[in-house]
Protein backbone atom coordinates (compact mmCIF):
# COMPACT_ATOMS: atom_id res chain seq x y z
CA UNK A 1 0.00 0.00 0.00
CA UNK A 2 1.59 3.20 -0.63
CA UNK A 3 -1.18 5.57 -0.61
CA UNK A 4 0.53 7.21 1.38
CA UNK A 5 3.89 8.24 -0.65
CA UNK A 6 4.71 11.92 0.89
CA UNK A 7 5.27 12.70 4.25
CA UNK A 8 3.02 15.16 5.05
CA UNK A 9 3.13 17.02 8.52
CA UNK A 10 -0.76 18.44 9.63
CA UNK A 11 -0.98 21.53 7.24
CA UNK A 12 1.94 23.40 7.87
CA UNK A 13 4.83 22.30 5.44
CA UNK A 14 7.14 20.13 6.77
CA UNK A 15 10.07 22.32 6.29
CA UNK A 16 8.72 25.14 8.06
CA UNK A 17 7.49 23.50 11.24
CA UNK A 18 9.82 25.00 13.36
CA UNK A 19 12.61 23.52 15.56
CA UNK A 20 11.31 20.05 15.73
CA UNK A 21 14.57 18.23 16.55
CA UNK A 22 15.71 21.37 17.81
CA UNK A 23 18.48 22.45 15.08
CA UNK A 24 21.63 22.78 16.78
CA UNK A 25 20.81 20.24 19.24
CA UNK A 26 23.83 17.13 18.04
CA UNK A 27 26.17 20.20 18.83
CA UNK A 28 25.92 21.22 22.24
CA UNK A 29 28.54 23.65 22.14
CA UNK A 30 26.63 25.86 20.23
CA UNK A 31 24.54 28.20 22.15
CA UNK A 32 21.19 28.64 22.06
CA UNK A 33 20.38 31.58 19.32
CA UNK A 34 17.36 32.97 17.67
CA UNK A 35 15.99 29.36 16.16
CA UNK A 36 12.96 29.27 15.96
CA UNK A 37 9.90 27.29 18.31
CA UNK A 38 8.58 23.89 16.99
CA UNK A 39 5.12 24.56 15.86
CA UNK A 40 2.30 21.89 17.92
CA UNK A 41 -1.22 21.16 16.77
CA UNK A 42 -3.68 21.84 19.51
CA UNK A 43 -6.60 19.54 20.14
CA UNK A 44 -9.56 20.42 22.83
CA UNK A 45 -12.36 18.61 24.34
CA UNK A 46 -14.75 21.05 24.91
CA UNK A 47 -16.51 19.02 27.40
CA UNK A 48 -16.77 16.05 29.09
CA UNK A 49 -18.63 13.40 26.90
CA UNK A 50 -16.77 14.71 23.17
CA UNK A 51 -13.91 14.51 21.11
CA UNK A 52 -11.09 16.33 21.09
CA UNK A 53 -10.97 18.53 18.07
CA UNK A 54 -8.37 20.03 16.28
CA UNK A 55 -8.37 23.44 17.16
CA UNK A 56 -5.24 25.14 15.75
CA UNK A 57 -1.57 25.31 16.36
CA UNK A 58 0.91 27.10 17.79
CA UNK A 59 4.84 27.57 18.54
CA UNK A 60 6.23 26.67 21.99
CA UNK A 61 9.61 25.06 23.56
CA UNK A 62 8.69 22.28 24.86
CA UNK A 63 5.46 20.46 25.58
CA UNK A 64 4.59 21.98 28.82
CA UNK A 65 4.61 25.26 27.32
CA UNK A 66 2.47 24.29 24.71
CA UNK A 67 -0.35 23.64 26.77
CA UNK A 68 -0.18 26.32 28.22
CA UNK A 69 -0.15 28.92 25.76
CA UNK A 70 -2.90 26.31 24.50
CA UNK A 71 -5.47 27.36 27.45
CA UNK A 72 -4.47 31.05 26.92
CA UNK A 73 -5.02 30.97 23.00
CA UNK A 74 -7.67 28.80 22.71
CA UNK A 75 -9.86 28.50 26.00
CA UNK A 76 -10.51 32.14 27.03
CA UNK A 77 -13.46 31.84 27.43
CA UNK A 78 -13.62 28.39 28.70
CA UNK A 79 -13.60 26.32 25.41
CA UNK A 80 -12.37 23.26 27.02
CA UNK A 81 -11.68 20.89 29.59
CA UNK A 82 -8.89 18.82 28.44
CA UNK A 83 -6.09 19.94 25.80
CA UNK A 84 -3.67 17.36 23.63
CA UNK A 85 -0.74 18.66 21.78
CA UNK A 86 1.36 17.03 19.28
CA UNK A 87 4.46 18.22 17.39
CA UNK A 88 2.59 19.30 14.17
CA UNK A 89 6.02 17.30 12.62
CA UNK A 90 4.71 13.68 14.31
CA UNK A 91 1.31 14.35 12.38
CA UNK A 92 1.17 12.36 9.03
CA UNK A 93 -1.41 12.97 6.90
CA UNK A 94 -2.58 11.28 3.92
CA UNK A 95 -2.55 13.28 0.49
CA UNK A 96 -4.62 15.55 -1.66
CA UNK A 97 -3.75 14.43 -4.68
CA UNK A 98 -4.51 10.95 -3.90
CA UNK A 99 -7.60 11.45 -2.35
CA UNK A 100 -10.07 10.38 -5.75
CA UNK A 101 -8.49 6.62 -5.66
CA UNK A 102 -7.84 6.74 -1.97
CA UNK A 103 -11.29 7.35 -1.52
CA UNK A 104 -12.87 5.55 -4.26
CA UNK A 105 -13.72 2.04 -2.38
CA UNK A 106 -16.54 3.87 -0.56
CA UNK A 107 -18.36 5.44 -3.20
CA UNK A 108 -20.22 2.42 -4.63
CA UNK A 109 -21.08 1.20 -1.66
CA UNK A 110 -24.45 2.39 -0.88
CA UNK A 111 -25.89 -0.83 0.61
CA UNK A 112 -24.04 0.56 3.85
CA UNK A 113 -26.70 2.81 4.38
CA UNK A 114 -30.03 2.41 5.95
CA UNK A 115 -32.09 3.72 3.48
CA UNK A 116 -30.73 1.23 0.66
CA UNK A 117 -33.42 -1.10 2.37
CA UNK A 118 -36.99 -1.08 1.38
CA UNK A 119 -38.71 -2.38 3.88
CA UNK A 120 -43.00 -2.35 4.09
CA UNK A 121 -44.60 0.33 5.80
CA UNK A 122 -46.22 -2.07 8.55
CA UNK A 123 -42.38 -2.94 9.77
CA UNK A 124 -42.33 0.36 12.50
CA UNK A 125 -39.44 1.79 14.01
CA UNK A 126 -36.23 0.14 12.28
CA UNK B 1 -8.34 13.85 -13.41
CA UNK B 2 -6.96 16.31 -16.15
CA UNK B 3 -4.09 17.48 -13.62
CA UNK B 4 -3.07 19.38 -16.90
CA UNK B 5 -5.36 22.03 -16.19
CA UNK B 6 -4.78 22.88 -12.52
CA UNK B 7 -5.82 26.03 -12.66
CA UNK B 8 -9.49 25.52 -14.39
CA UNK B 9 -10.33 22.84 -10.93
CA UNK B 10 -9.33 25.10 -8.50
CA UNK B 11 -11.46 27.97 -10.18
CA UNK B 12 -14.39 25.25 -10.30
CA UNK B 13 -13.85 24.40 -6.75
CA UNK B 14 -13.69 28.22 -5.58
CA UNK B 15 -16.86 28.55 -7.86
CA UNK B 16 -18.45 25.46 -6.16
CA UNK B 17 -17.26 27.20 -2.50
CA UNK B 18 -14.93 24.21 -1.95
CA UNK B 19 -12.88 25.75 0.58
CA UNK B 20 -9.32 25.21 -0.24
CA UNK B 21 -7.16 24.14 2.34
CA UNK B 22 -3.44 24.11 3.03
CA UNK B 23 -1.96 20.98 0.59
CA UNK B 24 -4.21 21.85 -2.21
CA UNK B 25 -3.17 22.78 -5.62
CA UNK B 26 -3.41 26.86 -5.80
CA UNK B 27 -1.72 28.98 -8.19
CA UNK B 28 1.21 31.25 -7.01
CA UNK B 29 -1.08 34.57 -6.80
CA UNK B 30 -3.44 32.99 -4.76
CA UNK B 31 -0.58 31.88 -2.24
CA UNK B 32 0.90 34.81 -2.52
CA UNK B 33 -2.13 37.04 -1.69
CA UNK B 34 -3.52 35.05 0.60
CA UNK B 35 0.11 35.27 2.60
CA UNK B 36 -0.25 39.04 2.20
CA UNK B 37 -3.50 39.68 3.17
CA UNK B 38 -3.31 37.19 6.52
CA UNK B 39 -0.16 38.14 7.42
CA UNK B 40 -1.24 41.62 7.58
CA UNK B 41 -4.89 41.16 9.49
CA UNK B 42 -2.35 39.18 11.72
CA UNK B 43 0.19 42.16 12.47
CA UNK B 44 -2.89 44.45 12.93
CA UNK B 45 -4.20 42.43 15.76
CA UNK B 46 -0.11 42.58 17.44
CA UNK B 47 0.14 46.19 16.82
CA UNK B 48 -3.23 46.56 17.73
CA UNK B 49 -3.05 46.21 21.12
CA UNK B 50 -0.67 49.29 21.26
CA UNK B 51 -3.13 52.32 21.45
CA UNK B 52 -5.51 50.27 23.78
CA UNK B 53 -2.49 48.71 26.01
CA UNK B 54 -1.82 52.84 26.33
CA UNK B 55 -5.02 52.89 28.84
CA UNK B 56 -4.91 50.14 30.89
CA UNK B 57 -2.91 51.36 33.57
CA UNK B 58 -5.10 54.85 33.54
CA UNK B 59 -8.53 52.61 33.14
CA UNK B 60 -10.92 54.64 35.44
CA UNK B 61 -11.67 51.89 37.50
CA UNK B 62 -11.09 48.50 38.33
CA UNK B 63 -13.76 46.61 36.11
CA UNK B 64 -12.94 48.75 33.00
CA UNK B 65 -9.18 47.93 33.56
CA UNK B 66 -10.16 44.05 33.58
CA UNK B 67 -12.61 44.62 30.43
CA UNK B 68 -9.44 46.26 28.38
CA UNK B 69 -6.84 43.91 29.70
CA UNK B 70 -9.12 40.99 28.30
CA UNK B 71 -10.07 42.92 25.14
CA UNK B 72 -6.28 43.23 24.53
CA UNK B 73 -5.45 39.72 25.57
CA UNK B 74 -8.27 38.98 22.48
CA UNK B 75 -6.26 40.79 20.25
CA UNK B 76 -3.21 38.54 20.90
CA UNK B 77 -5.00 35.48 20.63
CA UNK B 78 -5.96 36.31 16.96
CA UNK B 79 -2.87 37.41 15.83
CA UNK B 80 -1.53 34.03 16.86
CA UNK B 81 -4.57 32.50 15.32
CA UNK B 82 -3.93 34.23 11.98
CA UNK B 83 -0.25 34.23 12.05
CA UNK B 84 -0.59 30.30 12.21
CA UNK B 85 -3.32 29.91 9.53
CA UNK B 86 -0.56 32.15 7.35
CA UNK B 87 1.98 29.80 8.42
CA UNK B 88 -0.07 26.65 6.63
CA UNK B 89 0.74 28.68 3.18
CA UNK B 90 4.70 28.20 3.74
CA UNK B 91 5.77 31.29 5.02
CA UNK B 92 7.29 30.83 8.59
CA UNK B 93 6.25 32.95 11.75
CA UNK B 94 10.13 34.68 11.73
CA UNK B 95 9.53 35.83 8.26
CA UNK B 96 6.78 37.14 9.16
CA UNK B 97 8.08 39.54 12.57
CA UNK B 98 10.65 40.28 10.50
CA UNK B 99 8.72 41.21 7.12
CA UNK B 100 6.80 43.72 9.83
CA UNK B 101 9.83 44.85 11.92
CA UNK B 102 11.82 45.72 8.59
CA UNK B 103 8.84 47.55 7.62
CA UNK B 104 8.15 45.52 4.31
CA UNK B 105 4.71 44.27 5.70
CA UNK B 106 1.97 46.68 6.67
CA UNK B 107 -0.51 46.82 8.96
CA UNK B 108 -3.88 48.52 9.16
CA UNK B 109 -3.35 52.26 9.30
CA UNK B 110 -5.66 52.73 11.93
CA UNK B 111 -3.45 51.91 15.04
CA UNK B 112 -0.54 55.02 13.97
CA UNK B 113 -3.23 57.15 15.29
CA UNK B 114 -2.63 58.07 18.47
CA UNK B 115 -5.57 57.33 22.12
CA UNK B 116 -5.29 60.55 23.56
CA UNK B 117 -7.96 60.40 25.68
CA UNK B 118 -10.09 57.79 27.88
CA UNK B 119 -12.88 58.07 25.05
CA UNK B 120 -10.89 56.53 22.84
CA UNK B 121 -10.94 53.55 24.29
CA UNK B 122 -14.89 53.59 23.68
CA UNK B 123 -14.70 55.35 20.02
CA UNK B 124 -11.59 52.29 19.18
CA UNK B 125 -14.49 49.64 20.50
CA UNK B 126 -17.24 51.09 18.88
CA UNK B 127 -15.82 52.39 15.48
CA UNK B 128 -12.52 50.64 14.90
CA UNK B 129 -14.01 47.59 15.91
CA UNK B 130 -16.73 47.94 14.60
CA UNK B 131 -15.19 48.30 11.23
CA UNK B 132 -12.94 45.35 11.51
CA UNK B 133 -16.20 43.47 12.49
CA UNK B 134 -17.91 43.91 9.46
CA UNK B 135 -14.76 42.98 7.21
CA UNK B 136 -14.55 40.17 8.97
CA UNK B 137 -17.71 39.03 9.09
CA UNK B 138 -17.99 38.85 5.42
CA UNK B 139 -14.36 37.28 5.70
CA UNK B 140 -15.69 34.12 6.81
CA UNK B 141 -16.82 32.81 4.09
CA UNK B 142 -13.20 33.08 2.68
CA UNK B 143 -12.07 30.25 0.34
CA UNK B 144 -9.21 29.49 1.88
CA UNK B 145 -10.12 27.04 4.82
CA UNK B 146 -7.52 28.07 7.74
CA UNK B 147 -8.08 31.96 7.13
CA UNK B 148 -11.93 31.00 7.19
CA UNK B 149 -11.42 28.77 10.52
CA UNK B 150 -9.69 31.38 12.27
CA UNK B 151 -12.21 34.29 11.22
CA UNK B 152 -15.02 32.08 12.70
CA UNK B 153 -13.07 32.44 15.96
CA UNK B 154 -11.81 35.99 15.95
CA UNK B 155 -15.79 37.21 15.14
CA UNK B 156 -17.10 34.93 18.14
CA UNK B 157 -14.83 36.66 20.33
CA UNK B 158 -14.86 40.55 18.11
CA UNK B 159 -18.69 41.23 19.33
CA UNK B 160 -17.78 42.33 23.09
CA UNK B 161 -15.32 44.06 21.74
CA UNK B 162 -17.40 46.48 20.13
CA UNK B 163 -20.15 46.36 22.27
CA UNK B 164 -17.97 47.59 25.22
CA UNK B 165 -16.98 49.99 23.30
CA UNK B 166 -20.37 51.74 22.58
CA UNK B 167 -21.36 50.79 26.26
CA UNK B 168 -18.32 53.45 27.40
CA UNK B 169 -19.31 55.97 24.97
CA UNK B 170 -22.57 55.93 25.98
CA UNK B 171 -21.72 55.96 30.03
CA UNK B 172 -20.23 59.04 28.98
CA UNK B 173 -22.77 60.23 26.83
CA UNK B 174 -24.72 60.79 30.30
CA UNK B 175 -21.91 61.92 32.23
CA UNK B 176 -21.41 65.50 32.81
CA UNK B 177 -20.67 68.43 30.53
CA UNK B 178 -16.49 67.66 30.33
CA UNK B 179 -17.25 63.98 29.47
CA UNK B 180 -19.72 64.64 26.61
CA UNK B 181 -17.36 66.70 25.15
CA UNK B 182 -14.46 64.17 25.07
CA UNK B 183 -16.74 61.49 24.48
CA UNK B 184 -17.52 63.52 21.18
CA UNK B 185 -14.08 64.70 20.63
CA UNK B 186 -13.18 61.03 20.58
CA UNK B 187 -15.54 60.00 17.80
CA UNK B 188 -14.66 63.26 15.74
CA UNK B 189 -10.86 61.83 15.69
CA UNK B 190 -11.90 58.50 14.94
CA UNK B 191 -14.41 58.96 13.01
CA UNK B 192 -12.67 59.79 9.40
CA UNK B 193 -9.72 57.09 10.16
CA UNK B 194 -12.09 54.06 10.97
CA UNK B 195 -13.66 55.45 7.13
CA UNK B 196 -10.00 54.81 6.06
CA UNK B 197 -9.78 50.94 7.31
CA UNK B 198 -11.91 49.58 4.32
CA UNK B 199 -9.08 50.52 2.18
CA UNK B 200 -9.07 52.70 -0.64
CA UNK B 201 -12.04 53.10 -3.06
CA UNK B 202 -12.95 49.73 -5.31
CA UNK B 203 -12.04 52.19 -8.49
CA UNK B 204 -8.45 52.69 -7.12
CA UNK B 205 -7.91 49.05 -5.74
CA UNK B 206 -5.57 46.92 -7.00
CA UNK B 207 -6.26 44.10 -5.09
CA UNK B 208 -10.17 43.78 -5.54
CA UNK B 209 -10.50 41.91 -8.96
CA UNK B 210 -8.42 39.12 -8.44
CA UNK B 211 -9.68 39.27 -4.54
CA UNK B 212 -13.33 38.86 -5.32
CA UNK B 213 -12.91 36.19 -8.40
CA UNK B 214 -10.65 33.98 -5.79
CA UNK B 215 -13.44 34.94 -3.21
CA UNK B 216 -10.84 35.97 -0.80
CA UNK B 217 -12.38 38.91 -0.33
CA UNK B 218 -16.74 38.60 -0.23
CA UNK B 219 -17.55 42.08 -0.78
CA UNK B 220 -15.50 45.44 -1.86
CA UNK B 221 -14.11 47.74 -0.01
CA UNK B 222 -16.75 51.00 -0.82
CA UNK B 223 -19.85 48.06 -0.33
CA UNK B 224 -18.58 47.07 3.23
CA UNK B 225 -17.43 50.85 3.74
CA UNK B 226 -21.34 51.87 3.09
CA UNK B 227 -22.86 49.44 5.55
CA UNK B 228 -20.42 50.76 7.86
CA UNK B 229 -21.62 54.33 7.58
CA UNK B 230 -25.39 52.95 7.80
CA UNK B 231 -24.60 51.60 10.80
CA UNK B 232 -22.53 53.91 12.52
CA UNK B 233 -25.03 56.75 11.38
CA UNK B 234 -28.07 55.53 13.12
CA UNK B 235 -26.01 54.16 16.36
CA UNK B 236 -24.84 57.35 16.84
CA UNK B 237 -28.44 59.28 17.41
CA UNK B 238 -27.96 56.62 20.63
CA UNK B 239 -25.41 58.45 22.00
CA UNK B 240 -26.83 61.71 21.34
CA UNK B 241 -23.39 62.58 19.47
CA UNK B 242 -22.93 63.87 15.87
CA UNK B 243 -20.51 62.15 13.47
CA UNK B 244 -18.21 65.03 11.71
CA UNK B 245 -19.51 64.93 8.22
CA UNK B 246 -21.76 67.75 7.11
CA UNK B 247 -22.72 66.12 3.95
CA UNK B 248 -23.92 62.67 6.23
CA UNK B 249 -27.27 62.28 4.99
CA UNK B 250 -30.24 59.67 4.57
CA UNK B 251 -30.19 59.28 0.89
CA UNK B 252 -34.50 57.75 0.58
CA UNK B 253 -34.00 56.65 -2.80
CA UNK B 254 -30.77 54.69 -2.38
CA UNK B 255 -32.05 53.52 0.73
CA UNK B 256 -29.03 54.49 2.06
CA UNK B 257 -26.81 57.07 3.89
CA UNK B 258 -24.62 59.75 1.27
CA UNK B 259 -21.33 60.93 2.93
CA UNK B 260 -18.33 63.36 2.35
CA UNK B 261 -15.52 62.31 0.89
CA UNK B 262 -12.60 60.94 2.33
CA UNK B 263 -9.06 62.78 2.77
CA UNK B 264 -7.34 60.16 0.36
CA UNK B 265 -4.01 62.31 0.95
CA UNK B 266 -4.31 61.53 4.18
CA UNK B 267 -4.90 58.00 3.80
CA UNK B 268 -2.17 57.91 1.48
CA UNK B 269 0.12 59.55 3.67
CA UNK B 270 -0.66 57.16 6.40
CA UNK B 271 -0.12 53.72 4.82
CA UNK B 272 2.90 55.16 2.98
CA UNK B 273 4.29 55.74 7.01
CA UNK B 274 3.59 59.06 7.84
CA UNK B 275 0.90 58.94 10.15
CA UNK B 276 0.97 60.38 13.31
CA UNK B 277 2.55 57.32 15.63
CA UNK B 278 3.66 55.05 12.69
CA UNK B 279 7.52 54.74 13.97
CA UNK B 280 6.36 54.92 17.51
CA UNK B 281 4.65 51.61 17.00
CA UNK B 282 7.29 50.20 14.73
CA UNK B 283 9.61 51.14 17.43
CA UNK B 284 7.25 49.63 20.37
CA UNK B 285 6.63 45.98 18.58
CA UNK B 286 10.57 46.22 17.44
CA UNK B 287 11.28 46.86 21.46
CA UNK B 288 9.07 43.87 23.05
CA UNK B 289 10.35 41.44 20.27
CA UNK B 290 14.24 42.30 21.34
CA UNK B 291 13.66 42.49 25.08
CA UNK B 292 11.75 38.84 24.78
CA UNK B 293 14.61 36.98 23.00
CA UNK B 294 16.35 36.18 26.56
CA UNK B 295 13.17 34.51 27.44
CA UNK B 296 12.65 33.20 24.10
CA UNK B 297 16.59 31.99 24.08
CA UNK B 298 16.26 30.53 27.45
CA UNK B 299 13.13 28.34 26.68
CA UNK B 300 15.24 26.44 24.29
CA UNK B 301 18.35 26.19 26.27
CA UNK B 302 15.67 24.19 29.10
CA UNK B 303 14.26 22.27 26.23
CA UNK B 304 17.70 21.13 24.61
CA UNK B 305 18.91 19.93 28.37
CA UNK B 306 16.06 18.31 29.15
CA UNK B 307 16.46 16.28 26.17
CA UNK B 308 20.17 15.43 26.71
CA UNK B 309 19.36 14.17 30.03
CA UNK B 310 16.67 11.86 28.80
CA UNK B 311 18.98 10.52 26.17
CA UNK B 312 21.91 10.15 28.28
CA UNK B 313 19.80 7.97 30.71
CA UNK B 314 18.34 6.05 27.74
CA UNK B 315 22.09 5.20 26.94
CA UNK B 316 22.96 4.50 30.75
CA UNK B 317 19.69 2.05 30.56
CA UNK B 318 20.64 0.26 27.86
CA UNK B 319 24.36 -0.22 29.09
CA UNK B 320 22.57 -1.85 32.37
CA UNK B 321 20.96 -4.25 30.31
Amino acid sequence: MDYIKKIYYGDIPGENSGGGELKGFSDPSLESGDEAWPLWEVFIRSKQGLDHKHAGSLHAADAAMAIENARDVYTRRQEGVSIWVVESKDIHASNPDDSGSFYEPAEDKIYRYPGFYDLPDEVKQM
Amino acid sequence: MPTQYPDILFQQKINKEIKIEPKDWMPEAYRKTNIRQISQHAHSEIVGMLPEGNWISRAPTLKRKAILIAKVQDEAGHGLYLYSAAETLGITRDEMIDDLHCGKAKYSSIFNYPSLTWADMGAIGWLVDGAAILNQVALCRTSYGPYARALVRICKEESFHQRQGFETLLVLSQGTVDQKAMCQDAINRWWWPSLMMFGPKDSESTNNDMGIKWKIKRKTNDELRQNFVDMAAEQVKVLGMSLPDPALQWNEANKKYDFGELNWDEFWKVVKGNGPCNKQRLAARVKAHEDGAWVREAAVAYQRKRKAAVRSSFGEAKEAV
